[in-house]
């Protein structure tokens, strides 16, 4: 979590900042966040997105469990949820195996969130999507598969 | 600046469900528009949600999450009247804070 | 012979197994996507442009530096709540019947005093068009859950409806296509989407009562006249003229077919 002074900070930061990445070539975007897990975000491999994130041996738990249909009628909106049943959730992220970059989204829970969290992403293609929680310390996983199918003219 | 967000928040058995609808592109960063060239990467990156003022819950967010982004979570106590602030930071640092009342 | 018969029924017995197969496969995927349209309904983006088109509409423009909130859509001037529900309707003041879109540019010439020309030449996507979607996406959420009640009565009300039932069957392009090749019949998909049997009350409502809607595919807001101008494009037909007669027509057709049904406005699809 930020503090104000270094969210004010990071603003100033990301203005001057975002106006560079505007001519910077890369896809990823140049800016300052301090919170802001750059690495995590550009991963291109599961593993290289866990080790960013510190969530090197996260295990499959049962405790863990994602919501979504298991068909999207489209990979632009995806709906996702993620609830946890560990105690002492703190954080819970949503990532997507076959996106170029794996980690869409990332949660940091204080004790006043319930671990319920739900939101939508895009999926480029049929995959498995994970739902990282992080509980007491250590890493959690539950895998879904979600089947991404093309519509036709859209009713 | 930004165009404004739509938040909703009912408090119901002690606990505050917030859903929130932000207005944001979203831009992957691997799109190309009709002349060929690569649009820009142009994300909301970051998610603030208070709650009477106090931060309860921040996000971290890549080009992958949906353009128009829908976000719900639920907070351990809060009751009408309450405020519930959420504020987002995109990519190139254009922020933006909308409020609702708890009903 | 006896091991060609069994290599037979054993065909037979396989490709059966597959059909039967493929059938649940379709069922469990309809299902599959029935839950997430569910999914996808708490939380329409469509309220994020029905709160810019409430703002254009209650934002004093044009040279005359009005806002929109007189405009007549068929209730009196300024009654906008219920007013999508009974549209397209037979207006006297323009002698013709006209559909939200249409009538909303009517308001800004005559109100604001605004150059409508620029709105009907726009390009899909344009911030002029983005504008019109907006506003008639605002005007739609206000009939929400109300009956569609679209008159017949006067008679260029009815020579619309008739005009559009003939357009709807009109068959021509170069791939001889008509509405009807794909909205004339009942239980036939495109992919995994239902199409619906539009001459039918239940059709026309399904085509009807949820547009405007957010089209999750592109992150856009669709007024009807993009919806029907997007099935002109898909039978290769030429352009409709943005608010013409022909697209308020099939819209009649389709608003009187579905009389009774429920606004589900805005929608939320694909």
């Amino acid at each position: 979590m930020l503090n104000q002074t270094s969210r004010r900070q990071l603003l100033k930061n990301g203005g001057l900042l975002g106006l560079i990445a505007a001519f910077g070539s890369a896809l990823a975007p140049r800016f300052a966040f301090a919170a802001w897990n750059k690495a995590a975000f550009e991963g291109k491999t599961l593993a290289d997105t866990y080790k960013a994130m510190g969530a090197e041996g996260a295990k499959e738990s049962g405790e863990v469990q994602i919501l979504a249909s298991d068909i999207a009628e489209n990979g632009a909106v995806v709906p996702l949820q993620c609830v946890s049943k560990l105690p002492n959730t703190t954080q819970i992220a949503f990532l997507v195996e076959k996106n170029p970059n794996m980690l869409a989204a990332s949660f940091d829970i204080g004790p006043d969130i319930v671990a319920d969290v739900t939101t939508r992403i895009k999926m480029g293609q049929t995959s498995n999507v994970i739902a990282l929680v992080k509980a007491d310390g250590k890493f959690y996983t539950a895998t879904k598969e979600i089947k991404v199918t093309l519509g036709g003219c859209g009713g | 600046m930004g165009h404004p967000m739509k938040i909703r928040a009912a408090s119901k058995g002690g606990v505050t469900e917030v859903k929130v609808l932000m207005n944001h592109e979203m831009e992957t960063g691997f799109r190309k528009d009709s002349s060929g060239n690569v649009v820009p990467a142009w994300f909301i990156a970051e998610v603030v949600a208070k709650l009477n003022g106090k931060e309860v819950m921040t996000a971290q967010w890549g080009p992958s999450v949906s353009k128009n982004p829908y976000l719900a979570f639920k907070i351990k106590g809060g009751k009408a009247g309450d405020k519930v602030a959420i504020t987002w930071t995109d990519s190139k640092g254009d922020t933006r804070t909308d409020e609702a009342t708890v009903s | 012979m006896r091991r060609w018969n069994f290599a037979l029924a054993a065909v037979t017995a396989a490709s059966l197994l597959g059909a039967v197969g493929a059938f649940a496969e379709a069922d469990k995927s309809i299902e599959g996507i029935e839950k997430y349209r569910e999914a996808l309904k708490d939380g329409n983006p469509a309220e994020l442009f029905e709160a810019t088109g409430e703002e254009l509409w209650k934002k004093p423009a044009g040279p005359k530096n009005v806002s929109l909130e007189k405009c007549d859509l068929g209730l009196g001037a300024g009654v906008v709540d219920g007013a999508y529900a009974q549209l397209p309707r037979y207006f006297k003041d323009t002698d013709k019947v006209q559909d939200a879109e249409s009538r909303v540019l009517t308001c800004m010439s005559t109100l604001q005093g605004v150059d409508v020309s620029k709105y009907v030449k726009a390009k899909w996507g344009s911030p002029e068009r983005n504008d019109l979607n907006a506003i008639a996406t605002f005007i739609s959420g206000m009939s929400k859950d109300k009956p569609v009640k679209v008159s017949l009565a006067h008679p260029k009300e009815q020579a619309m409806f008739n005009l559009g039932k003939r357009m709807f069957y009109y068959q021509g392009g170069p791939h001889d296509f008509s509405c009807s090749t794909c909205h004339g019949q009942e239980g036939v998909r495109i992919r995994l989407q239902e199409l619906p049997n539009i001459p039918t009350p239940k059709g026309a409502a399904s085509g009807w009562t949820s547009w405007p809607a957010y089209r999750v595919s592109s992150g856009q807001m669709w007024g009807m006249q993009w919806r029907l101008a997007d099935c002109f494009r898909q039978q290769r037909f030429p352009e409709p003229i943005y608010g013409s007669d022909v697209t308020i027509a099939l819209s009649m057709f389709m608003a009187a077919t579905s009389n009774g049904a429920i606004m589900a406005t805005p929608g939320i699809k694909r």
